[in-house]
């Protein structure tokens, strides 16, 4: 087409380049227009508020376990005793699947609150042991029943087809026994 | 080709076998149903000792949430009858003066669940809301034999109970022992125990555990599937009608292809 | 396109023909030539394209009838089986309607793997297809959940966490295919959005796959060209009384499904409404997705990629590698019938496909995980290293001069 249109060096210059402007503004406009429809898809506001869940401790009673609801999966919480955290702390050299150690599994200074998301990182199956009378597994934590993973006092997988570790959520404290999950902590834990 | 159908047949045992293993289950007891087969249908007679059975003892604490009051016209009962039982129950609703009030329930209405909700379904059955019961046959492999042999298969657990790894096995609280469920410990009491716990009238069989436990099977079929008697009708019809379609097209077909070498 | 039709038109017709050339379009078809050799391998191109559209058309009412909604999608569908005039047939119809679709597109995937019909010049013909391959499994898959049953939803779940093993974006974009944090409503409604739209794109694809069939022209089962007009017949009425006839024979083994086992092919868990809290203790898909579903859970670590992420680039490589086959299989000539070792070849894939079929519908524990391993490593090396060893290697029979003559000239010699 610039072949069939050459006439002169400067016009031929000039008519190229705002062909090209052209060109390059409608990809532009075809893009701004793309980019709402894209991003429209991304949580909406509604579902963005509700993806945040606030959880009052102080009612938690120590050796007690409770579950939240958030982001539709459950929250495990447990208000360890001295007993249970030294018990979880003895186990960080022993060889396990994910290893990791129990300081890793809670907010600096807080080892008494331990907080999970309660989905078997096997098949997502939600792990027995927070009602009383549950089966905790070989290692005093939680047991999944549909696969037979054990977890231990920390969340930790010992025994069984799950890969990983219960998943630590984001959590913020907000007072000393009031936390909000699904929020960064200021300072990153540990 | 026959090594892909050889090999299809031992994968197939194999699947089967190792599938009954991870059950963990014992598979269900073989029931002959009047429902069974291409030109089963429903005994109504039976249907409706069923629903006496489900009023009776089920319902008090599982819902039947797709079933309306007025499909019980489909299994025999009169419109007078069916609101009768309708009638036996109470719902909620908003009345002109805007306030909650309580109005008997009618045809129109869904079989009226035990608990106002799923939390207080599983707050008053040790945490675990009572499943509901319109689709249960159909959510359960082995369907109604699953329903039978459940009923039917309470008992006491072996002297050496043991779980998968050797462990001794024993129940705790609620949990009874039923060799048909999944895992073998069912939370849910046995529901029918007695001879004539449900009162069958006259010209009725006797109202037996076995008879019982039939009789709602049977109901609870016809509960998750309505519409198998009009399935299975229209489907004789249309088979019949796609063989003179695929008879009449091979014939054609040949005839077209007569001359084609 | 044809020349115009030589009998005389009435005016009309050439007044409409002039402005839009529907008659000489309708009467290409009509007079597509045709190979007179075809087999009845050859029915499920055709089989699959009715299969399309009675899909569209049963799932065009049932959409009439469907709340997409987490709280009511479970509660329409028992409405639609129970209470909607004759909606237990379209809902039967179309839910084993798309296990017959998978039916007749598999066996019409396998005979283009046997005939060779990817070979030059039906490339894009093949392609095309590979294409309506992937566009239906995604079709399928979001059909699949929107009765939000048990099973459609820890399905979505499964799925759609599949993407999470992208490294860096994965969580994002497993987020923004949710429209939440967790499979939910905003799932559930464009899942059923897309579910309506593919198939309408599903049939722009098949234009152009038949589009570009009816360019290179089809191909028969003794994977030679068409010599003179003796080896052809006008698609109409041969193919099409013959298409008619394997249509009632399709139609019948839906219809016992449809009318007889309406459930065989289904899973008793997806009559349970979605719990998000609890997880059915087997996760299946439908069986025509069980062998994709072996290949993802039998891949191990590999190298630096961990076993999640190498699980699911096997799985889409598994079909992907279909789009390079016209050059993984070098040899000229396309019918296995004059291919000794690569139709024992062809034959082990059809097993090793049927294996990884049973291994997907298998807890991946002990020898199920063993056999599904052997079965994914076959499956690449049938593709990747025996196909174009075989390709270079095998001597094949001596091909027959043209279709109508069966004199055999000797075998042609290899690139």
């Amino acid at each position: 087409m610039a072949d069939a249109e050459a006439h002169g060096h400067g016009g031929e210059t000039r008519r190229d380049f705002i062909l090209l402007l052209g060109n390059a503004m409608a990809v532009v406009g075809v893009g701004a227009l793309a980019w709402p429809l894209i991003d429209s898809l991304s949580p909406a506001a509604d579902t963005k508020a509700a993806s945040t869940t606030e959880v009052d401790l102080a009612p938690i009673k120590a050796g007690q376990r409770v579950s939240v609801k958030w982001r539709g999966s459950p929250v495990f919480i447990e208000h360890r005793t001295p007993e249970t955290i030294a018990r979880a702390v003895k186990d960080d050299k022993v060889s396990m699947p994910d290893p990791q150690p129990d300081a890793e599994r809670h907010q600096e200074g807080k080892a008494q609150w331990l907080v999970m998301v309660g989905v078997c990182t096997h098949l997502g199956c939600i792990p027995l042991g927070q009602n009383t009378g549950d089966k905790r597994g070989d290692y005093g934590g939680w047991f999944c029943p549909c696969h037979g993973s054990h977890y231990d006092a920390s969340g930790r997988i010992r025994k069984g087809p799950a890969p990983k570790n219960l998943p630590v959520p984001d959590y913020r404290f907000v007072t000393d026994t009031r936390i909000v999950i699904g929020e960064k902590p200021k300072k990153p834990a540990a | 080709m026959r090594l892909a159908i050889a090999a299809g047949l031992v994968l197939a045992a194999l699947s089967a076998a190792s599938t009954s293993r991870a059950a963990e289950a014992e598979k269900p007891k073989s029931v002959s149903w009047a429902h069974d087969g291409v030109f089963g249908t429903f005994d109504r007679k039976q249907l409706q000792r069923g629903l006496k059975v489900f009023m009776g003892s089920c319902a008090t604490c599982h819902s039947l949430r797709q079933v309306y009051y007025r499909n019980l016209v489909e299994i025999g009962l009169t419109p007078s009858e069916a609101k009768a039982v309708a009638a036996t129950k109470e719902i909620d609703e908003i009345g002109d003066d805007g306030q909650p009030k309580k109005r008997k329930a009618e045809l129109k209405d869904r079989f009226v669940s035990p608990f106002p909700n799923a939390l207080a379904a599983a707050a008053a059955n040790s945490n675990k809301a009572p499943p509901d019961l319109s689709l249960i046959v159909k959510a359960r492999a082995g369907g109604a034999d699953h329903c039978y042999s459940i009923l039917t298969g309470y008992s006491e657990p072996p002297k050496d109970w043991k779980d998968e790894e050797g462990r001794p096995r024993k129940l705790e609280g609620a949990q009874q022992y039923n060799k048909y469920f999944p895992g073998e410990i069912i939370v849910m009491p046995p529901p029918l125990t007695s001879e004539g716990q449900i009162d069958y009238g006259k010209d009725a069989p006797k109202a037996t555990v076995d008879q019982m436990a039939r009789d709602v099977c049977a109901f609870l079929s016809w509960a998750a599937d309505p519409t198998m008697e009009e399935r299975k009708r229209t489907g004789i019809k249309v088979v019949l009608f796609l063989l003179l379609f695929t008879a009449v097209f091979f014939v054609i077909y040949r005839r077209v292809w007569k001359n084609v070498h | 396109m044809s020349a115009m039709p030589t009998t005389p038109q009435p005016r009309w017709m050439r007044w409409v023909e002039q402005r839009l050339p529907i008659f000489s379009f309708v009467q290409h078809f009509n007079e597509y030539p045709t190979p007179k050799n075809l087999n009845y391998f050859w029915n499920f191109g055709s089989l699959a394209g009715i299969t399309l559209v009675i899909m569209i058309v049963s799932g065009i009412v049932l959409a009439m009838h469907y709340t997409p909604h987490v709280d009511y999608a479970f509660d329409s569908v028992e409405r639609i089986r129970r209470d909607v005039n004759h909606g237990w047939l379209l809902r039967s119809m179309h839910a084993n309607g798309g296990a017959m679709f998978f039916i007749a597109v598999y066996i019409h995937v396998f005979r283009g793997l046997y005939y060779g019909s990817y070979k030059a010049p039906r490339e894009i013909v093949w392609w095309m297809g590979i294409i309506i391959l992937l566009l239906m499994m995604a079709t399928a898959f979001m059909g699949y959940v929107l009765p939000w049953g048990q099973m459609s939803f820890w399905a979505a779940k499964v799925i759609t966490n599949l993407f999470s093993a992208i490294p860096l974006v994965g969580e994002d974009i497993t987020t923004w295919l949710w429209g939440g944090f967790t499979v939910d409503q905003p799932t559930l409604n464009r899942f059923y959005s897309l579910h309506y739209l593919l198939p309408f794109i599903i049939v722009g694809v098949v234009v152009v796959h038949i589009w570009s069939l009816h360019t290179v022209k089809s191909g028969n089962p003794l994977g030679i060209d068409v010599k003179s007009p003796k080896d052809t017949i006008p698609f109409h009425p041969y193919y099409t009384v013959k298409d008619m006839f394997g249509l009632g024979v399709f139609l019948l083994i839906w219809s016992i499904f449809v009318f007889f086992a309406p459930d065989f092919m289904g899973h008793p868990d997806n009559y349970i409404p979605a719990d998000s809290q609890v997880t059915p203790p087997h996760i299946v898909p439908e069986w025509y997705f069980l062998p994709f579903y072996a290949i993802l859970r039998a891949t191990p670590d590999i190298l630096f990629i961990n076993a999640k992420l190498a699980g699911v680039i096997a799985m889409f490589g598994s079909i992907l590698l279909l789009f390079f086959l016209p050059w993984l299989d070098s040899s000229k000539v396309r019918s296995a019938n004059y291919r000794p070792a690569y139709r024992v070849a062809f034959w082990i894939l059809v097993v090793d496909c049927i294996v990884l079929g049973f291994c997907g519908a298998n807890p991946p524990e002990g020898a199920w995980l063993h056999i599904s391993r052997a079965a994914t490593a076959w499956y690449f090396f049938h593709f990747l290293i025996l196909v174009p060893i075989i390709a270079r290697v095998e001597t094949p029979k001596p091909l027959p001069f043209s279709i109508s003559e069966p004199v055999v000239k000797p075998a042609v010699a290899r690139a």
